[in-house]
């Protein structure tokens, strides 16, 4: 249970970061940090107490495996991660180069 | 389980020092610092797959971040209503986390995970398959649609980056340079 609210203040630490500053780099480091938070609920969520990682192997002592299905979907989830972190950073040097900040709030050239 | 609980705390602590530096390089080494965290807590959960990934997307996310730092730093502001939107942020973050506290109270305890489907995998997967490491045998064999969405958005990622990222925009058949 304690584990569970660690994981839930990491999500909140990004949440912060999301909502609150200004600079478009931290901004995606909040991002960043949800993820790590998300992947590692699911992580914590297949943990099976005094299990072995999900590898067959020919002399197995323990006979308790962890559980490989959210594993398998944390997977994907962390390449995934990558990719939209890579897309965000792309923006966000477009951004620098066109209005010379990287902060939001001067970014008003739409502005009527 | 007293050392994920240390972990877990040593990444929180990485997140904070990188969502309050000023400089955005060091924020970038704490994020990154924070990531090596969570890589050594997914081998303590027996996710050595989880592990390599983690590993592997954090050097890349390190590089993609401090080329984007990589320029002259930009003054720290704090007009406009701080105090407000502080208090506004800090409240919507107490709602949440209450909200999150009540919900966690339902999940099975920490230690024994709901494997219904599960079983069917430990059961099946070394027959069926003939994989030893089940997380390959479910991400390639029973859910390889799965990885191929994956897949799929990683290239419209990629493109996105290259059309993104281009300096100059194609020119069209009939048109002149430097118009």
């Amino acid at each position: 249970m304690l584990t569970y609210f660690l994981c839930l203040i990491l999500f909140c630490v990004g949440l912060y970061a999301i909502v609150r500053k200004r600079n478009i780099i931290k901004i995606i480091i909040g991002i960043i940090i949800c993820e790590y938070a998300v992947n590692l609920f699911l992580a914590l969520f297949a943990y099976k107490m005094n299990g072995r990682s999900p590898i067959y192997s020919p002399r197995q002592e323990i006979v308790n495996m962890v559980d490989p299905l959210p594993q398998a979907l944390a997977l994907t989830s962390i390449v995934i991660g990558l990719a939209t972190t890579a897309l965000l950073v792309g923006i966000a040097i477009r951004i620098y180069e066109k209005y010379g900040t990287f902060d939001i709030t001067k970014i008003n050239r739409l502005k009527g | 389980m007293l050392e994920i609980n240390f972990l877990l705390i040593f990444i929180i602590l990485g997140a904070l020092v990188a969502i309050n530096v000023k400089d955005l390089l060091s924020a970038v080494v704490a994020v990154g610092a924070s990531g090596l965290g969570l890589c050594i807590t997914f081998l303590m959960l027996k996710a050595p797959d989880l592990a390599i990934t983690q590993l592997v997307v954090e050097i890349l996310c390190l590089a993609i971040l401090i080329r984007a730092t990589a320029r002259d730093d930009l003054p720290f502001s704090t007009s406009g209503r701080w105090l407000f939107n502080t208090v506004a942020t800090c409240l919507f973050l107490a709602v949440f986390l209450y909200a999150g506290y009540q919900a966690l109270k339902n999940l099975p305890v920490f230690g024994s995970p709901v494997m219904r489907v599960s079983e069917f995998f430990l059961n099946e997967a070394s027959q069926k398959t003939h994989a030893t490491n089940l997380v390959s045998a479910i991400n390639l064999n029973f859910r390889a649609y799965d990885t191929l969405g994956e897949a799929t958005v990683l290239f419209a990622a990629a493109i996105g980056v290259m059309s993104v990222m281009r300096k100059k925009a194609r020119k069209k058949l009939g048109e002149k340079d430097e118009g």
